[in-house]
């Protein structure tokens, strides 16, 4: 009998797919937004609540958010977690804290580094603003916001925030 | 078994591109409509599920984005099939038949616009060993067209046919994408797109979504005053391996169309959903349907091809049919996967 072959463990098999991404006319709206260094939020034609960024619909009232409002680039942290493992693609030094901002105005939370602190002061309900690189370099990109740092504001208590942690 | 019937459908018109509007946005009017003409309270539908690829959006989970054009909270009963809407339909199908709901909302959208369709195809098929040969969705086609006219199953005649008679019958259908009055010989007098296929014989790209109600007889009587019932449904699968299927042929719509109950009364016309022109024959002939009964009024996918959608469309646009009056037994077919690899029939009566 003749011997096995050695078996193949693994191969590599590119793979390359290219797009051309139309955000939308919500998403768009968000993106220009961004640009000038505004947070524009889409607002439910039914209930008012505020999307940042919205989709386009509101997925309590499946109604469209047709009017936009701009929120402030402060507000209070949701909910939080260190970083302290290596991810591809991402070029943060370890450890780092991410953490679900809620954006004072919006009624949707979004992510944000949390930084110009140390680690274990960060805290569900610490208010916390914006730092946006300098406007020369700002683009259609979340990334015009480097990252959010501490305000010397009260916490938020708890209760007033459960609804959205 | 208990009676399923569709009780509404709606679709966006299809275009070749969707430039202004995201998933979102173009499924909220349409989900708006099939909800309202449902006469089903949104909130009172039982269950809810999506038929769609992420691989069109170039995101992972965009399927979950859509589910904000449904209203999903306070949380609902959801689903998502990586598949055609067809199969989003018969997952609701089976939902209603295990008594766990009464009716459900379906609904199917993409945007092939944003990305190379026919390439991305090719990562449907065997990643080790057939994706890295990098066979597009149009070369494969032309493989199957191939094996059948070498064999005289059909012609590029009988091809150009399809294609003519299809984008005739999609003036007719405002939904539609490409349309028109073409002569057969001139047709064949244009040059190959991927040998033996033309540009006639392969559907364009399209942008588009489709939803859909069904609901049980408890319901559908009550809602609707022309339910159109789905009589038979079920789907079948080649194996995945083009190499091993005789591509000529589709042994699983036959499968399906059996088990449908396609020959259990007349066939008054079909909805078949075949991107390109040489499919068509081979669907006809698994089937069974008689040479008199009239294929694709819509126009078909030839018309207008939006990719997750185009299957449950033809299942809709046959229902439009029955509803208009325009015959009283319908069968509905849709497919996915590379060459027909996939099938769903469905039988539907008025």
């Amino acid at each position: 009998m003749s011997e096995a072959p050695d078996p193949v463990t693994s191969i590599v098999t590119p793979v390359r797919v290219d797009y051309t991404y139309t955000p939308g006319i919500s998403q768009s709206k968000f993106l220009l937004g961004l640009k000038q260094g505004k947070l524009l939020g889409g607002t439910c034609d039914e209930c008012g609540r505020v999307y940042v960024p919205s989709r386009g619909a509101c997925p309590r009232c499946a109604r469209p958010t047709s009017t936009f409002k701009e929120v402030a680039d402060n507000g209070t942290v949701i909910t939080l977690t260190i970083v302290r493992v290596p991810s591809e693609n991402i070029d943060v030094p370890l450890p780092y804290c991410v953490a679900s901002i809620l954006l004072d105005g919006a009624d949707i939370s979004m992510n944000g580094l949390i930084q110009e602190c140390e680690l274990a002061d960060v805290r569900i309900g610490m208010r916390v603003q914006a730092v946006w690189k300098p406007e020369s370099e700002w683009d259609y990109d979340m990334a015009n916001i480097k990252h959010f740092r501490p305000i010397d504001e009260p916490d938020v208590p708890f209760e007033q925030i459960k609804e959205y942690s | 078994m208990r009676d399923v019937a569709v009780v509404s459908y709606a679709q966006t018109p299809y275009v070749r591109t969707e430039r202004v509007r995201n998933e979102v946005e173009m499924l909220m009017p349409v989900i708006d409509e099939v909800v309202e003409q449902s006469g089903i309270p949104r909130r009172e539908i039982g269950f809810t599920c999506s038929g769609s690829t992420d691989y069109l959006a170039g995101q992972s989970f965009s399927f979950v984005h859509a589910v904000d054009a449904v209203g999903a909270w306070p949380p609902i009963s959801e689903s998502h099939v990586e598949m055609d809407g067809a199969w989003a339909l018969y997952e609701s199908w089976i939902k209603i038949q295990c008594g766990e709901v009464d009716s459900a909302l379906i609904f199917s959208f993409g945007r092939s616009s944003m990305g190379e369709t026919a390439e991305t195809m090719t990562l449907q098929t065997d990643p080790y060993t057939m994706a890295p040969l990098g066979p597009d969705a149009i070369s494969m086609a032309a493989l199957q067209a191939r094996v059948g006219l070498d064999r005289s199953v059909f012609s590029e005649r009988d091809m150009a046919e399809v294609a003519a008679r299809s984008r005739k019958n999609g003036l007719g259908n405002p939904d539609a994408q490409v349309t028109g009055e073409f002569e057969v010989e001139k047709l064949l007098g244009e040059p190959f797109l991927v040998d033996p296929l033309r540009k006639h014989d392969c559907p364009p790209v399209t942008d588009g979504a489709a939803a859909m109600v069904i609901a049980a007889s408890e319901v559908a009587e009550k809602v609707s005053e022309k339910p159109v019932w789905i009589r038979g449904i079920d789907h079948r699968l080649d194996t995945h391996q083009l190499g091993a299927r005789d591509l000529a042929v589709s042994p699983s719509t036959e499968l399906a169309g059996q088990k449908a109950g396609v020959a259990r009364g007349p066939v008054d016309f079909a909805e078949l959903h075949a991107p390109f022109s040489h499919q068509e024959i081979i669907l006809r002939r698994a089937l069974g349907l008689a040479n008199d009964v009239e294929v694709n009024r819509s126009g078909g996918a030839l018309c207008a091809n939006p990719v997750m959608s185009a299957g449950l469309a033809r299942i809709g646009e046959a229902t439009r049919q029955i509803v208009a009056g325009n015959g009283s037994r319908a069968v509905a077919h849709a497919t996915s996967g590379p060459c027909l690899q996939q099938n769903l029939v469905c039988v539907l009566e008025g």
